[in-house]
């Protein structure tokens, strides 16, 4: 397997425009002609899928969920960021490029990153003109506010609802092409594998979930848009239905997989309440805006916040990073709120979980600013805890949240598989080891209404194109496998149920492979998890048939998964002896306990390639050039 | 605590469907309603039996897959909650709770408490939208849009599509939903050049999904987890009262 990025030459400043006019193009009249599986109608699925339709191709979209309009894009609160410049403050595309790149703890593609930062301003252009309601000045201009990880204000917002009202956007979009005809949607419908022909991916096979139904469609090309992994750790701020399905089948195929161990543990989440918890809930990062963390200085101070005074108070944000303050990024956040919290100085229900303090904030804008700016998140707060954070300061702690590894795409997001794209979450491409606040929305609708418009384009036109037809010997043998594997799951009839399983795998991923990580507790993870799965296949519990509208079915299948992924995960982070970003392996530190990256031995995107079950994949390397960028020490201070 | 559930199970479109008692045992106050109906399942899983079958995505409360009707109230009657942010601390020990699908001619229910929401999905495709298709569009603070037209549009954009509305309307109306849609596009300029046609398009789509009429009792509003005003279902009335003569006129 050759890794080959396919960055276009030149400048980074005009690589991408002058990739476009390079590329080759489809004549409007022969565009009917070829037809587009999108998997996914998140931000990423729902614009590729409309845009890839306005232009006149025909596509199929598919998503889990009983409507696109409920992917999980949905639930991202804070905003967007765009390099705009509205605000007078020094932002330019170069700045959010670097920051970008920095954000990520020098582990992306600079081209990449590069082309996010240009088209991020088209992107407010387009959702404006769809009519979504971003928040504005009495002007009647568009309001910005600042995110972590940057000091100009570059973030778009529609209150604490961002994701919903782009997705809605989006999902609108594709909604007028499914009206006249030029999008079909298949939603309840859940992709099973990727089929492949001649080396090129030309299908899907596909279980209708209210029938049970396996079928076959087949295609010109197949795009994956379906999101990121988090739920390997059971508990994340993930929908429940999310999953790594989709990406890890088609690994399975022969698609690298690119850096898994590079996961986001967001800050700002409600802490764990208990052990039937079903997910972890997460207090938007613009809340550090004008939140202040902070822990008791003593250890085990059972005192309430408000009995705690200032003098004894350890803002440890503001102490540590002076610079960034309550608005560093993300990793950098999660990282010091789980060292005070080792060092006995947590509080609340076990001890895992820092103040967020707004009582400075209200006593300087009032209660009624504060409710303007965040109101839904206070109720939502107040919701899950029963508290009150206007008259006590919240409690937060770290969750998992985002994965910044996922599918290997060369610059034009194609796979490693010719004729297999994938976009937004589910890709690798843009956020190195770290992804900044704000950024996975603009990278969703970035790759889906600006980059996969003009690259599939060109794919079509240089290659042979053929659409086999479904009866083909390779969609059979996948419809076979699919049905297979379900009656496998059906018939096993344990005493474990599926979820059960899945928070053990969950507990175990976690803690070897969560925040910290070591080589030892590393190597214990990728020992037991195989014993773990061996276990789920001999024991779980999977009730029901397969035709028929069967929710364990679903669930079983999607942790039957993550139950070999966990281990992908665990050996990506195994292999990589360095700390960079949200991938934190205590051996690298600097003295005062930052990562410590090894820019020579490990400045490349790892890939892995599938080797059958139960064997070792094989690692490819792709190395990282920086050609703009000096790579430097990340620094918040 | 302990409660009793009378919890619909219907195994598929065709079934009849019946009510069915469950124990829920040492339910935690600080369970979300739905984890405490996870806990019933994993007992059933565990012991070979189907377990119910209901829709629930996100758990936070805005992606509005989930649709319990509890003890008669969609979503359970807690103010601005969806039924998977309503906290197990609203119920008493030894409390008995009933839990039915959303219960609507145009939303059928598919198997248990998950019903098929399709409906309204044709509704936006019938003109819920701004044909802006991607590229070619202005600067976005070429066309300023005052703060006040701004949190109107927004207010109504709020709406997550959970039908909540239209299964505490006695007529199965959909009005609040199309209401939202239709004064979220309408009030702001983008929307304008196909407002007409919009809110035209989305009540015949409406009443063909067979959605029933208005009669402004409010309960829609007073389930809804967004707080989606009824103010929002005047606006669709004027609008379509104009737009109707509008095209009327248009036809002479």
């Amino acid at each position: 397997m050759n890794l080959n990025s396919n960055i276009p030459s030149g400048p980074l400043a005009s690589k991408w425009e002058r990739h476009k006019f390079d590329m080759k193009l489809v004549n409007p009249a022969n565009k009917r002609k070829f037809e587009v599986l999108v998997v996914g109608s998140g931000l990423a699925g729902a614009s590729a899928a409309a845009t890839l339709a306005e232009l006149g191709y025909k596509v199929k979209c598919f998503c889990y969920q009983d409507s696109p309009r409920r992917a999980h894009s949905i639930a991202a609160q804070g905003g967007i960021n765009a390099a705009k410049n509205y605000q007078n403050d020094g932002d330019s595309v170069h700045r959010l490029f670097y920051d970008t790149i920095k954000g990520g703890d020098f582990r992306a593609r600079e081209a990449n990153v590069h082309r996010l930062a240009e088209v991020s301003r088209q992107i407010i252009d387009q959702c404006v003109a769809q009519g979504v309601p971003f928040a504005r000045e009495y002007s009647g201009y568009l309001s910005n506010r600042s995110f972590g990880g940057a000091q100009v204000s570059r973030t778009f917002y529609a209150r604490g609802q961002t994701g919903q009202q782009l997705l809605l956007g989006a999902y609108q979009a594709l909604s007028r092409q499914i009206g006249l005809g030029n999008v079909q949607m298949f939603s309840r419908t859940e992709m099973q594998d990727l089929v492949l022909v001649d080396g090129h991916a030309k299908g899907v096979v596909v279980r209708n979930l209210v029938s049970g139904e396996i079928s076959s469609h087949s295609g010109d090309a197949v795009i994956l848009a379906t999101g990121g992994y988090c739920p390997v750790f059971y508990l994340s701020t993930n929908a429940v239905g999310c999953n790594v399905t989709a990406t890890y089948r088609a690994y399975k195929r022969g698609a690298a997989f690119a850096n898994p161990c590079y996961t986001q543990i967001h800050p700002t989440c409600i802490p764990v309440s208990g052990e039937h918890q079903s997910k972890l809930t997460l207090m938007s990062e613009s809340l550090r805006n004008d939140g202040r963390v902070w822990v008791p200085k003593k250890q085990g101070d059972a005192r309430k916040s408000c009995d705690i005074p200032e003098t004894e108070r350890d803002y440890f944000l503001e102490r540590k990073y002076p610079s960034f303050g309550n608005l560093a990024p993300r990793d950098i956040a999660s990282r010091a709120a789980k060292e005070v919290c080792d060092e006995g100085r947590g509080v609340g229900p076990g001890g895992l979980g820092v103040f967020l303090d707004f009582e400075d904030s209200i006593n300087r804008l009032g209660e009624n600013s504060v409710q303007e700016r965040y109101g839904n998140l206070f109720n939502m707060y107040e919701r899950i805890t029963g508290e009150n954070a206007y008259k006590q300061p919240m409690r937060i702690f770290p969750a998992p949240h985002y994965t910044m590894g996922g599918l290997w795409v060369d610059y034009n997001l194609m796979s490693s598989i010719p004729g297999l794209f994938v976009l937004g979450e589910a890709n690798f491409s843009d956020h190195g080891a770290n992804r900044l606040g704000a950024s996975a929305l603009m990278q969703g609708l970035a790759d889906g209404y600006f980059v996969i418009p003009y690259t599939i384009g060109h794919y079509f036109a240089s290659h042979d194109q053929f659409k086999p037809s479904t009866s083909h010997a390779a969609f059979k043998a996948a419809e076979e496998e699919a049905n297979t594997k379900i009656s496998q799951l059906l018939s096993i009839k344990g005493s474990r149920s599926i979820r059960s399983m899945h928070w053990e795998l969950g507990r175990l991923v976690w803690e070897k492979c969560g925040m910290a990580r070591d080589k030892e507790g590393l190597a214990n993870a990728i020992q037991r998890i195989p014993e773990l799965r061996e276990e789920f296949w001999q024991n779980v519990s999977v009730p029901g048939s397969a035709n028929e509208l069967n929710v364990a079915l679903e669930q079983a299948s999607r942790v039957s998964d993550f139950m070999e992924f966990g281990e992908l995960l665990c050996r990506d982070a195994h292999n990589r002896d360095e700390s960079c970003g949200g991938h934190f392996r205590t051996e690298y530190q600097t003295a005062d306990g930052e990562a410590l990256r090894n820019d020579k031995d490990f400045s490349y995107v790892a890939g892995w390639e599938y080797q059958g079950d139960n064997k070792p994949p094989i690692l490819h390397k792709e190395p990282l050039k920086y050609e703009e960028v000096k790579m430097t020490q990340r620094s918040y201070k | 605590m302990n409660l009793t559930l009378k919890i619909w199970r219907q195994k598929n479109a065709d079934d009849a469907g019946e009510f069915v008692t469950y124990q829920a045992n040492d339910v935690s106050p600080d369970m979300s309603f739905l984890e405490m109906l996870d806990v019933v399942n994993e007992g059933l899983t565990s012991k070979g039996d189907a377990p119910i079958a209901f829709d629930s995505d996100c758990r936070e409360g805005i992606c509005g897959t989930c649709s319990l009707v509890i003890n008669g109230t969609p979503h359970g009657g807690q103010k601005a909650t969806t039924a998977c942010q309503l906290h197990m601390r609203h119920f008493q020990d030894g409390e008995s709770i009933t839990i039915e699908p959303w219960r609507a001619r145009p939303f059928p229910v598919i198997r248990d408490l998950i019903v098929n929401r399709q409906a309204f999905d044709k509704v936006i495709q019938s003109g819920g939208y701004v044909s802006a298709s991607t590229g070619g569009t202005p600067d976005a603070n070429a066309i300023p849009v005052s703060k006040e037209n701004a949190d109107t549009a927004m207010d109504a954009a709020a709406c997550i599509g959970c039908g909540a509305c239209v299964a505490a309307c006695k007529n199965a109306s959909a009005m609040l939903f199309v209401s939202a849609k239709v004064s979220h596009l309408g009030t702001l300029p983008q929307g304008q050049p196909e407002k007409d046609q919009r809110v035209l398009s989305m009540v015949k789509s409406m009443d063909e999904a067979g959605f029933g009429n208005c009669t402004v009792t409010g309960a829609c509003e007073a389930v809804c987890p967004k707080e989606i005003s009824l103010d929002f279902i005047s606006r669709l009335n004027r609008d379509y009262a104009a737009a109707v003569v509008k095209s009327a006129w248009k036809g002479k």
